[in-house]
Parts: C-alpha cells; structure tokens; sequence
C-alpha cells in the first residue's frame, strides 16, 4: 500500500501530519511523532505578539526600580545575549532538525505586517522545509471593512513569501466573507497550499472570579465537516498545483480518509495526539490502512480527491447548506414530543 | 602613546584588573563594594578569561567570613584570589588577613571604604574601615580617584607577588566607586608588563602539594612565636621599594606617573596639607586657587598608606614648610589623633631626631578629621584649614565640614572662597525621580560624550534615602581637562527638574549660577507653565536671569509607548541647550547608544526610544520669564508635635537641611523618636485606591496588604461619625457580636505610593460592571483634595477596643491599629505586610531585633522611622545590630527581658508587705493570654506604681528597683527580624543556636529568595533555575529548606506563609507564633522587584507561588500530647505546572532567554524539586511527634512562674 503523499511539493511518506501543539515542540516527543509514522510535522506556532510582549516584559521588568536607591542601582545581573521567542524558537526547530528526518515545518502567526517577518527567513536557515503562516486576526474595528482586511493579509503572505524560498503554506480561519475568492488570491500572492482552518480559542469567564480566561479546548470530530465541504469546494477551483491540509477535527483514520477523499494532500492532527499521545498516530494509520485494503485502494493518491465536489454524484450537496434536510435528520427525544407531554 | 578611554565607575575600573589577575574569586554583597562582585560574576557568566585564558571561578560565600576564608584557602593552594568589601565585611575578613599575611601570602583586597557602623548605620564613604584593618599586617594603597583605582588595582597585584605582602587597595566609598570618569584603561599587555611570571610561578610553587607537603598554620609557644613574627620584617620592609619599582614600571608603560607620596603646590609652601583619598582632588583645587592668589600652600597625597613611607613623606616635603594639617576621613575616639596624623608626627619626630634634621624647626602638625560618612569635602572647607594653619595658636585636633557648638571643634567653611572653574567645563545638574530614567539618561549622556569625544567628564548621582518615589540628583562634569572636582555642583551651568511637581519640594535652583538654562519637564503649556510655578521658583528665576525652557515629556513618552520613562525624551534637549555637543551630532550619538544599549531587549523598545528622542525637540519651547508672585508662608508639617525635637530636628532632616543641623542638635547615642514617617507626605502616587462602600465586602484585604499601611479599616459606633466632614464615607458593619457600628476603608492620599496592591487583591466587583470594585485606582489629581480632611478626620477617630473583635480573621486583624507605617519601602513590597500585620497584633507590647537589610532600611532609614506609637504612646522598641548577629542580638533581649522580669517578681514578693498580698498575687498570677487579661495587667501595674511612688523608707530602693522594671510584668514578645540573606545566610550560625536555645523568641524571616536591599544578589533561599545577581548563570542548586531544619529541633514552632495566598493561615500563623512559649520561625514569602514581576500583581504572585506547588503552606506546631500530629499543611497539592509560575517571572525568565537549555534542564528539576517536597510534606503531615515533657509538671514550676520551654523539653 502506498501512503505517500505530496504536499508543498514535499513527498511525504504518509498523508497523516502531526499539527502544531506542545507535542511538536519537543524534540523527544518530535521524534515519537516521527516514529508512530508522522508524515512531517508542524512545529508550534512563533507569535508576532509574543515577541513584543516579551520584550516589553523584560524591559519593564530590567527597569523596574533601577537607579533610584543607593544600595540597589539595579535588581538583575548585567546579562549578556538575550535570546527572544524567535531565536528561541529557531533553535528549537534546528534540534528537532537534527533529529527528526521528515519534513519539519515552521510556523509562525502574525496579524499584522512587520519586523517579525525576518523569523520566516530564520527559520529556512536552520532548515525548515517549509512554512505554515497562520493568519489570526478578529475584525473587531468597526471601522475597517472586510476588504482593508483582506488586504493586510494579501500583503502579509506576499511578505512572507518574498522572504523565503521554502513552501509556504497559509493557515486561514473559516470567517472570511468570500473564502473561495480569497483562497484564490492567496495564492495569487505566493500561497503554495492553505490548511484549513484555523480554530480560535475562545475566551471564557470563570463565574467564581469573573474574570475573562482562556482555556484550551480540544477539537471533537463534527468539528471536520467544515474543512471538509471548503476543501470539497476548493479542490476542483484551486486544481491539483496548490496543496490543501485539513486541520480540525480529525481523530480517527476514517477522519482521515474523509479529509483525502474531498481533496486534502494531508490530514492533520492535534487533539487526538494530544489526548492520547504521539504512539496514537500508529492506530490512525492501522485504521487507514485497513479501510484502503478492505476497499481495495492501493495508493493515498488514488482516492485523493476521490469525493471532491468536482468528484461527487452530487456536487450541489456541499453548496446547499442542506437545512431542511439535515433538520429533519434530526428525531426529538420521544419526552420532549407534544404527544409524550399530554 | 595610543591608549583607550573609557568611561567608568571606581568599582568596574577595579574589578576590571582584579577580575583579569585572578584565578579565585570568592564574593558576598556589601555597599558599596558589590559592584565589583556583580561585575566579576557576570564576567564569569559570560565566559570571560582572566589574563591567563582562564575563566577565573567566581563563588559567593554565606559572609564576608567566608569569602576571606575561601580566599585564604585557595591562596594557600597556590591560586590568585581576590575579593570584594566594605565596612562591615572588612572586619568580618581581619581574622584571615592576620593569617594571610603572617604567611606572607601574595592577594589583594579591593575595598570601597565605607563608614562601620556605630551610633548608626551608614552605606556611606570614609576609611573607618581599612583603618581598622591597619593592624593586619597587609600593605594598604588609597586610591583617590577612578583613574587610580584602575591603576593602583594593578599595582597592587603586581606589588603583591613581589613582596609576598598581601595588598588592601581602597578608594572612597560612592564618591569614588560610584562616579563615573573617563579613564585611560589598561590593556592586558600592560597588565602582563606589570605582573612579573616568575612571581606568579614562584607564588605557584609555594603552594600546597602533597608531592612536596609542608604545614602551615602551627600552633607555637613562647620559644619561638615572638621570633617568628620579627622574621617576615624584611619583606614589609622591602615593600615600598617594590611599589616603587612597580609604578615606575607603570609609568613607563602609560605615562602615568605616582609616588608613594605625591606633593602638589608651592615648592616653597609653608603652610601644607596631607590627605589620603578623593579629598585631594578638592585639595588640589584649593592649593592651586590660593598658590595663584599670591599664597604659598601646598598639598601631599598619601598613595602608600602602609607601611608607613615616613622617608618618601619628608623628602615630598618644601623644606620650607612650618605648618601642616593633617587630615583623616576617620574617628578614633579617644587616641590622641587620627592614624594618619599620628604617623605624619611620629615620622617628622623621627626625621627631626635624625642625625641631618630635613627642617630647620619642627613643623607643626595639627590633625582635623573631614568627610564621615560620605559628607562633603569641598574647596570651601580646605581653604580654612590653611587660614588655620596660618593662626598664632591653631586647634590642634579639628574637623571640617559640620558645624560643632557642642566640643567647638570645627573650622567654619568658607562660603565666599571661589576657585576658577577650568576653562570650557560646563556643570550640568539634573533633578529626577528614581523611576523615570533620569540617571540611567545621564548615565548615558557621560559615556556619550566620554567615548565619542576628547571632553573629560565625570557623573555622579545622588539618591536619597527612599526605595519608592525616592529624588535623585545627577551631577555632571564636561571639559577639556582631565576633572578633579571631587564633590557635587552648587553653581550649574544647566539644571534640569524632570518632575514638576518636585519643584515645590527640592530647591532645584538652588543648583544653578546666574544665567544658568533651565530645562523643566511641564505638564503646563508655555502659556500656562508659569502661573504654576511656585512664587518661590519665579523669584529666583528672575533674580538669577535664568534662561527657562519647558517640554512636556510625560505626554511625548506617552505618545511612544514609554509609560513614565522620559530619560530619552529630556536628555536631546539637555544636549540642545547645553551645546556640550553640535545637536545633530548629539542625537545620532545618542540614538547609537539607545540601538546599543536596548537592541539585546527588542525592536520595539529600540523603536520606541527612537522615536521619543525624534519628539523631544520638536516639543522643546523657550519660556519668557514672567512677575513672580507674593511669597507664600512655608508651613512645617511637624508643627503640632509635641516634641521638640520632631518639630525642631525631624522637621530639618525632611526638608533636606541635615547638613544644616549643629552637631548639638543630634541625639548622643543614636536613639531617635519613633512615629515620624507621619509627618514626610510625599505625594508621590499618581493615582490612588478610592473606596465604593455600596460593593464592599468587609474582608480588610486592602488594608492587610498594602505596604504602607496608607489604606485603612475602622470600625466604629454609628455617632463616632456625627461630625463628619462632607461626603466621609462609611458603611454599616455586618457584625453579630458588635451592634450599631460603621465601617470606613479610608486612604491616607499624601502616603499612598500608588502601587495598586489593594485594588489589585479586592475581590469585592460590582454586579452591573465587573470591573468597577470596592476600590478602585483613580487620578490623585481628583480625589487629593477631598480626601485629605476625610483622612484627618478618619485618623481622630478613636480605634476600636483591642478585645471586641477576635483577632484571628484578617477582618479582625485589620480593625487593629498599625504601628507600623509609610515607610519608604517599595511600591507593592511583599515584606511590610507583614510587619505591619505583626505590629497590627502585638505592636504595643513588642520589641524588635531587626537585620541589616531592606526591613532595617526602610525601618529606620533617616529621615524618619515608620515604627510608630498607639494614643497610649506604646508601640514596638526597634533596634538593629548587625546583619550577621539579629538572632543573637534578640536572644539577649530575651534573656534582659527574662532576667528582669523574674527580678520584678522577687521584689513584688520582697514590697508584698507594702503592696499588699493580694494585688502581688494578682501580678504574679496573672494570665496574659488575651488582649483583657493583658489590659488588666496593665492596670495593676499602673496601680502598681502609684504605690511604689509612695514607698519611703528602707524598702525605698527595692520599690525604685520595682518602679524601673514594672512595665516587664507586663507580657511582651521579641520579634527577630530580617531577611533571607540573613536567616539562610550571613546569621544562620546564630539563627541556628538561638532556635536550638529553647528561648522565647518569634523569628520572622522576610523570604524574597534574594539579597533585596543590596540589589538582588543570590542568597542560599534563592530557587533553583532564577537568575540573580551571583547566579547570572541561573542557580543550579535547591532552595534551602530553612523550615526544615528548625523543625528539626522537635520544639521549635514553625510556619511557612504566604499572605497573597492565604491571609488567615498567616494570621493564625503569627498569632500561634507569639502563643508558643518557645521558639518560633515564621518563613513569610516576600514578593519583591527583584523577581521580575509587576509588583501591583504581589499578591496574585504569591497566589500562584502556592498553587503551583513553589512554595506550601504549613504549620509545625509541637505539641506535648501523645500521638500529636505537629505538622500540618495549609495548601493543596499544586494544581498548576511549577512552569506557569515560573513563565510569570522575570527571575526564572530571563535564563530561557540567555540559556535556553540550561533553563530547560533547571526548570525540570526545579519541577522535581517541588513535586519531591510535596511528597515529603504529604508524608510529613501523617507524622507523630511529641514534645518530651514531664506531664506531672503541666508547665508551672513551684512558685507559679512558667517553666522556660527548654527546661520543659529537658526535663
């Protein structure tokens, strides 16, 4: 059976990509992911703000009480060579380099254009195979239309882009108005694939507190669907030169599969691993695997694709938004029927 | 030939050389030597090699003890070492030095000479210290300026391994090791030029080996001890010499040449001067000033101080001379003078019994002692000593610089005596607050205008005596000849207040000649600045014709991003007005140094610096002067106290006139009133807590953690508010037990630093907007003015009766009065909490052992003390011995306390005829366990002394006996205090000892994991994997477990607390402390700036500190009952990763930023650390343990008196 799979122009050896976590940033655990049969692995994302923040942070707290009483001048010792998040980061990715022999992709999550864009040269250099640019901004500004937004992300990819010479891959979230125009000129602007999409965290409030925290949760596997009508949709409009990833929801090799057969090059995990542990991935491809015999597939890249909207018998099921339908899918509980009350 | 300049302080010009010759290091923090210490340790963190190519090996020792032992040891092996001190640590290093130099050893000691403490602790300079060491056997070298404590560092290195005596190399203490100079610094080709190899080898080989062993360090006996001593005197004897050679080998290498003994002046001078240290800069300025007037003066500076160059000091002599003042930077009371002058007399006595006497009569030589304590020694000073060399009958023994109408010692300073400023100097004075980059800006604008030009320059900075809100002084020198004004500027070029509101409060113009420019930091536009100035500032603008120009760089910093940091925003106007440099060339410089010095912290910050200095011109504006306005009457703040010398005194020292004050006007022996910190009214917050008693909860938060003590709880009956002023806020108090009572959370807005502490910990919110709470920040500006009389009228109520409430509820805790208040501690400190919650529960009958360190500082730090006095005039008794003895020093108030009190006992039996039997039995029987019985003690104790007052007759000395001592029936705690530095440290010995003593004693350890007062030096509480100053590497080793050892001892209390975390576990945790009839330890987690952290976020810090498992709560409680579980944890098993809290602090940060891989490492184990300690403390909570006891005895002894708790275990 052949699990090989292209994607950015890299050959991978399974369609199954270990997604940005806390996982990925380990070399140990990196190396656990490549041996439970990663196809390549994404490290986790370098934020844009956390490199301000961080520097803000140090300077404040380096300041903080200097030079006002005669005893104590200052309150750290004179250190030498600070490091920020980036180098940090870039030196992470060079040990898991070195370590790891599948493909390694950075990442980096920006919103906004500047300086921090010399991190996706750095990271090339210490030889990333390619770059994964996640696009996170929330379109709070009541006053910037959808279009200045778009913008700013056009110009950030073709920054990005200019930069280096790896693949680059962009992470969208699913909020934009005209995602299928968007997805096109994405990579007009130098996208050669888009992983779809994004999950944002979202805030919560802890009523003992009430405060505003932030909790992470993990994906559930309805969480797919999106991902899987847009690269659906988007397979056949883009054509087989740009590469998508699905991201979201995929926590069995039926998952997977899904995600392959609407026109994803790979499918990409985080919750599942995170759950139960980089060894899980060995069972995702078993389950792979045993579905391709059974149905007598013989290759990844003979099913790829297999159930686009080009593909399928009924092309309009992934446009309609299949209301009445999917409501009627849907049986009411026998207590919560009229009849059951009286 | 071609040498490099550089600017430096006196510390970084020394440790450069020691750093570079030695192979050893052994450290420990000391003002105002530490600088050297943190310089060679981060020299070592970064891998820097010494001379040899070898990273010296840099370690801090647990005192100063220590270090000079270490030292000694590695020297013995054969290795270079060196260390650090002052003061203090000096004399902690005597025992070694005899030893070192006994064995004719090769080192050096580097040492910023600092006052010893007497009658006060003082960080300041003078050689009181290195006198002190003079016996020790070690060469001593003063150097007198930057340039020469680079030099003669060398020298002494070099000097060392020739002669084999080791070298004490001092400079003065700030004035030299804090000021900035430009110097000339030395390669490392011409420190090997100077370091002879075949001393380093011959040095090697007399090390210990057991391939060639040896012993040293015998014991020996009358035969041959006194023997031995006389053999080493050739090598002292040779040492001169050998300095001699050594500096005409440096001079050949540099250029710059020293005598032992250098004389500066008329060669016909009759009248001269000999000084040792910075104050010959001034003298030198002075000589040449009366020299050009006509006058024939001269000064000798003392390079070699010992031994003693008698040969060299007459031969520097004008054979002319007939008078000679001899001054010393130190007191000896009761020598006949000084040790300088006495040897200045013996060596002339000497010369003159000589066979050719050098001069035709004897000088006469008279002794004055200047500049105690780092005070000023300026030309106006030196100038009388030669009009007092000059009288028919000068004082033979005088002192300079103060004025004394009590011994009428002192020569009067000469006020008119001008010296010509070098040509092209330009003196600039700057006026700022600790917090906004002031000096850090000058500091800069030194090195600036130091390396990127050919202009000399000199910065030196005075701060005062405050951690929060304190004012700083920048004094800077520019000119084209080297700068040898060694003292502050009184007659500026250019001032500049960075803070307009310290122009009501400083006299900044005070600063400035005639014509000077003015650059002032104005919230105000050009239009409106001046009707905002003080009439007493528009005065002396227009008598002086200043030039005034304003910019408003609060609103430019805000504009970028830099918060209250104007440094970069003042400093290219300071270059525009001042014309030191062309503008242009002054902003790039200064945008370089920016790019320089911030690149290593980000982009951002760079850019944001950037763009403040492309503003600040543009915001620059010339102002004309206007018509000043009527004077205003000053009012003193200490008006109405009832004591003369707070009024009078107290009231000077706050308004910066201490240098004012007659030597009648000090207190003999140190003792000073307490309850004064009331009277500063600082002002220094920006936005202050306002309360909303509509959301308020009643818990007493706020005001148990706040700092300073400036937030307040009172609860009172309902008509205690019945003359309220206007809009006094209170609320009813939901109490079952206390009925028709208010409660008011007042803040004192003239105390309160702004920190935020308070609000920060307020759990109380508003239902309709969450973040609107019980209290909230807001603008000074709106709310000063009408809570000032709210204020006054909160402070006349009368405090709640101690016994209503119960104490053991934070609620309760704060009801009580503080007797400890507005120290000048920093804003958010982690430590005053708690000594205000200790003086809130047992201030009035308590008596304080306090450590050196920050808590002594802001303790007792002049101008005020904070420690202050309930209505009855009772509050806590401080005082402060030694960083290294506290325990000790509480022990033996114990034992005063013990031994008087069973004295008072004795003669209540011995008066119970007079007394009457039943009132001795009430005294004597008395329990004293609540705040009732305690209060009834008092009022028998007080009837006790009426009729003591009565008794005539033959038991008239026993009742005057009893008078003095009857306050000790009362019950009272010695709290021993002071920090980690301290208890793990420098006075473990004795912590150790006075715990194991069995003694009633309450030890609260004020725990912020650092040396905090010195800056944050590691201490052995310092956690594993946090940076510190003396771990620049990031701290490879476990947090002692202090705790653990005291537990040790079975009847020691011991409690670990965090107030953030658990308020009432620390309440009940002190109150069970002072309960236990034996020792006890407190371990209090201190939230300090050293940790990196937003210090408005102290409280939510220690929070997670507990929750993560860094730091568990817990009490060992002995007890005597059989199968007495003593030990109990107070937090739960961490529900959050160690990394979190780690991630939250700068301390732990930092190292993922300089060694990512060894933060890593460290920060697993540190992990380990914590998961292993919860597991012994799991365990340790199912433990049985009991206090052996004799349970006949029930802890009373025959005669009704409590059996002291060692006893009891003994028994």
């Amino acid at each position: 059976m052949d699990l090989t799979t292209d994607y950015l122009g890299l050959q991978l050896r399974s369609p199954l990509v270990a997604s940005a976590s806390p996982l990925t940033g380990d070399p140990d655990l990196a190396v656990r992911l490549e041996e439970a049969g990663a196809g390549a692995i994404v490290l986790p994302s370098l934020f844009e703000e956390e490199i301000l923040s961080e520097e803000l942070e140090l300077n404040r707290s380096l300041e903080q009480g200097t030079e006002q009483f005669a005893e104590a001048l200052d309150y750290f010792p004179r250190l030498e060579g600070f490091s920020d998040a980036g180098d940090r980061y870039v030196m992470r990715l060079e040990r898991i380099k070195r370590r790891a022999s599948v493909p390694i992709i950075g990442s980096l999550n920006a919103a906004t254009p500047g300086g921090w864009v010399r991190y996706a040269k750095r990271m090339e250099e210490a030889g990333a195979d390619a770059l994964e640019l996640n696009l996170y901004h929330l379109a709070v500004d009541p006053a910037r239309t959808a279009a200045a937004m778009e913008a700013t992300d056009l110009e950030l990819i073709a920054a990005v882009r200019d930069a280096i010479a790896i693949p680059l891959a962009v992470k969208l979230s699913p909020y934009y108005s005209a995602i299928a125009n968007f997805a096109a000129r994405a990579r007009e602007h130098g996208a050669d694939g888009l992983v779809l999409f994004n999950r944002f965290y979202q805030p919560d409030l802890d009523l003992e507190t009430l405060g505003v925290v932030h909790r992470v949760e993990l994906s559930r596997p309805w969480e797919l669907r999106l991902p899987l009508r847009w690269i659906a949709i988007l397979r056949p409009q883009l054509g087989p030169g740009v590469s998508l990833a699905a991201t979201s929801g995929i926590h069995t090799g039926l998952d997977a599969l899904k995600a392959l057969m609407v026109g994803a090059n790979v499918a990409m995990m985080t919750s599942a691993l995170l759950r139960n542990g980089p060894e899980y991935l060995r069972t995702v491809e078993e389950e792979l695997w045993a579905w391709m015999a059974e149905h007598e597939y013989q290759s990844v890249a003979e099913l790829r694709g297999s159930a686009s909207q080009a593909a399928v018998d009924d092309p309009a099921a992934f446009e309609r938004a299949n209301y009445v339908r999917t409501l009627h899918s849907w049986s009411t509980p026998s207590h919560l029927q009229p009849s059951a009350r009286t | 030939m071609d040498r490099r300049w550089e600017c430096l302080d006196g510390n970084e010009a020394a440790a450069r050389v020691a750093y570079a010759l030695s192979e050893v290091i052994s450290i420990y923090p000391i003002t105002p030597a530490s600088g050297m210490a943190e310089h060679a340790d981060d020299w070592a963190a970064a891998k820097r090699p010494n001379l040899w190519g070898k990273v010296p090996d840099v370690i801090e020792m647990q005192s100063e003890g220590g270090a000079a032992g270490t030292m000694h040891g590695a020297l013995q092996k054969g290795a270079l070492a060196t260390t650090f001190t002052a003061s203090q640590g000096l004399l902690l290093m005597i025992p070694n030095m005899f030893k070192i130099a006994g064995e004719l050893t090769p080192a050096v000691i580097h040492v910023a000479a600092r006052t010893i403490a007497t009658h006060a602790l003082s960080i300041f300079g003078d050689h009181s210290d290195v006198m002190h060491a003079r016996s020790a056997g070690w060469a001593m070298l003063a150097a007198g300026s930057v340039q020469e404590a680079h030099d003669f560092a060398a020298i002494a290195h070099a000097a060392t391994l020739r002669s084999r005596v080791p070298f004490l190399h001092f400079f003065d203490g700030f004035r030299t090791s804090h000021e900035i100079n430009k110097i000339a610094t030395l390669s490392d080709d011409d420190l090997r030029a100077l370091v002879d190899d075949d001393d380093v080898l011959a040095f090697r080989r007399r090390g210990l080996t057991p391939e060639a062993p040896v012993v040293r360090g015998t014991a020996q006996n009358p035969d041959v001890f006194f023997q031995a001593r006389e053999a080493a005197n050739p090598y002292h004897l040779a040492v001169p010499g050998i300095v001699s050679e050594v500096m005409d080998v440096f001079a050949e290498r540099t250029g710059r040449r020293y005598g032992l003994v250098d004389y500066h002046g008329a060669p016909d001078a009759e009248r001269v001067v000999v000084i040792m240290g910075s104050g010959s800069g001034a003298a030198e300025e002075t000589v040449d000033a009366l020299n050009a007037a006509g006058e024939r003066v001269g000064v000798v500076r003392i390079r070699l101080f010992q031994p003693f160059p008698s040969a060299e000091l007459i031969a520097a002599l004008p054979s002319t001379v007939r008078a000679i003042a001899v001054l010393d930077r130190t007191k000896e009371p009761g020598a006949v003078g000084e040790p300088l002058y006495l040897d200045v007399v013996a060596a002339l006595a000497e010369a003159m019994d000589a066979e050719t006497p050098p001069f035709a009569t004897t000088p006469r030589v008279i002794g004055g002692r200047y500049g105690l304590s780092s005070k000023e020694m300026t030309p106006s000073m030196i100038k009388p000593i030669f009009d007092e060399l000059d009288a028919p009958r000068p004082k033979r023994h005088f002192t300079v610089g103060i004025h004394d109408d009590v011994t009428h010692l002192s020569l009067p300073m000469d006020r008119d005596f001008t010296h010509p400023r070098p040509d092209g100097e330009v003196q600039a004075v700057f006026i700022g607050l600790g917090s906004d980059g002031t000096v850090g800006a000058n500091k800069a604008s030194v090195k600036i205008i130091g390396e990127g030009t050919d202009l000399h320059v000199q910065g030196y900075f005075v701060y005062d005596s405050k951690k929060s809100g304190s004012v700083t002084v920048s004094h800077l020198r520019f000119g084209p000849q080297p700068i040898r004004s060694t003292y502050l500027i009184g007659n500026a070029d250019f001032v500049a207040c960075h803070q307009f509101g310290l122009l009501a409060k400083a006299d900044v113009l005070g600063f400035a000649r005639p014509g000077a420019t003015f650059l002032l930091n104005s919230p105000y536009g050009p239009d409106e600045v001046w009707d905002h100035l003080p009439p007493a500032v528009q005065r002396e603008l227009v008598e002086k014709r200043i030039d005034l120009w304003t910019i408003d760089a609060f609103g430019v910093a805000a504009e970028v991003g830099m918060g209250n940091r104007i440094n970069t925003v003042m400093q290219p106007c300071f270059f525009q007005l001042s014309g030191v440099l062309p503008a242009d060339e002054a902003i790039s410089r200064i945008k370089a140094w920016v790019t320089a010095t911030y690149a290593k912290r980000g982009e951002s910050i760079v850019a944001r610096n950037h763009a403040a200095i492309d503003r600040s011109l543009e915001r620059l504006v010339h102002v004309p002067l206007g018509v000043p306005a009527a004077p205003e009457v000053p009012v003193s703040p200490t008006e109405h106290d009832p004591r003369a010398f707070v009024r009078d005194v107290t009231s000077a020292l706050i308004a910066g006139r201490g240098d004012q004050l007659p030597v009648s006007a000090l207190p003999v022996d140190g003792t000073f009133p307490t309850g004064t910190t009331q009277y500063e009214k600082r002002a220094i917050a920006q936005q202050i807590p306002v309360w909303d008693p509509a959301i308020c909860i009643d818990c007493g938060k706020c005001a148990a953690v706040c700092p300073h003590a400036t937030i307040r709880m009172k609860v009172f009956p309902t008509d205690a508010v019945a003359d309220a002023p206007d809009g006094f806020k209170s609320k009813e108090f939901k109490s079952r037990d206390l009925l028709d009572h208010r409660l008011t959370i007042q803040v004192a807005p003239d105390d309160c630093t702004g920190c935020g502490v308070c609000v920060e910990v307020c759990p109380a919110k508003d239902r309709t907007e969450i973040r609107h709470k019980a209290i909230n920040m807001e603008p000074v500006e709106l709310h000063r003015d009408v809570e000032r009389p709210r204020w006054d009228f909160f402070q006349s109520i009368a405090p709640l009766d101690r016994s209503l409430l119960p104490h053991d509820t934070v609620k309760g805790s704060q009801v009580l009065e503080p007797l400890f208040e507005f120290s000048g501690a920093c804003g958010g400190c982690g430590e005053t909490p708690y000594l205000k919650l200790v003086s809130q529960l047992f201030g009035d009958r308590m008596i304080v052992a306090n450590a050196t360190g920050c808590s002594s500082i802001y303790g007792a730090n002049l101008p005020t003390t904070p420690w202050t006095v309930n209505a009855q005039g009772r509050g806590p008794a401080w005082a402060n011995s030694l960083f290294e003895d506290n325990a000790e020093f509480g022990l033996g108030m114990r034992l005063a306390l013990d031994a008087q009190a069973d004295h008072a006992r004795v003669l209540l039996q011995r008066l119970a005829p007079d007394l009457g039997p039943e009132l001795v039995r009430d005294l004597l029987d008395a329990k004293q366990e609540t705040e009732a019985e305690i209060a009834a003690q008092r009022r028998r104790v007080d009837h006790l002394r009426q009729l003591l007052r009565g008794i005539v007759g033959a038991r008239e000395a026993d009742a005057q006996h009893l008078l003095a001592l009857s306050g000790d029936l009362v019950k009272q705690g010695i709290w021993i205090i002071g920090g980690d530095g301290w208890a793990y440290d420098i006075g473990f010995g004795g912590l150790d000892h006075v715990l194991g003593s069995g003694r009633n004693v309450n030890v609260l350890v004020l725990d912020t994991e650092v040396y905090s007062n010195t800056g944050g030096q590691a201490s052995k509480a310092t956690p594993r994997a946090a940076v510190a100053k003396f771990a620049a590497a990031g701290k490879g080793n476990g947090k002692k477990d202090l705790g653990a050892i005291a537990r040790a001892y079975g009847n020691v209390y011991v409690a670990q607390v965090a107030m953030g975390a658990n308020d009432a576990q620390t309440t009940k945790a002190l109150l069970e402390a002072a309960a236990w009839p034996g020792p006890s330890l407190v371990i209090a987690y201190s939230t300090c700036i050293a940790h990196g952290i937003d210090m408005s976020q102290s409280m939510a810090h220690q929070k997670e500190a507990v929750k993560s498992g860094y730091w568990p709560l817990y009490r060992f409680q002995p007890s005597e009952l059989e199968g007495g579980q003593p030990f109990k944890l107070d937090s739960k098993q961490a529900t959050v990763p160690l990394a979190d809290f780690m991630n939250s602090e700068t301390r732990f940060a930092a190292l993922q930023r300089t060694d990512p891989e060894r933060a890593d490492e460290l920060a697993q184990l540190a992990q380990a650390d914590a998961d292993e300690r919860w597991r012994y403390y799991a365990q340790l909570a199912e433990i049985e343990r009991s206090v052996p006891h004799l349970p006949a005895i029930d802890g009373e002894t025959a005669d009704g008196a409590e059996t002291p708790i060692e006893q009891r275990v003994e028994a």
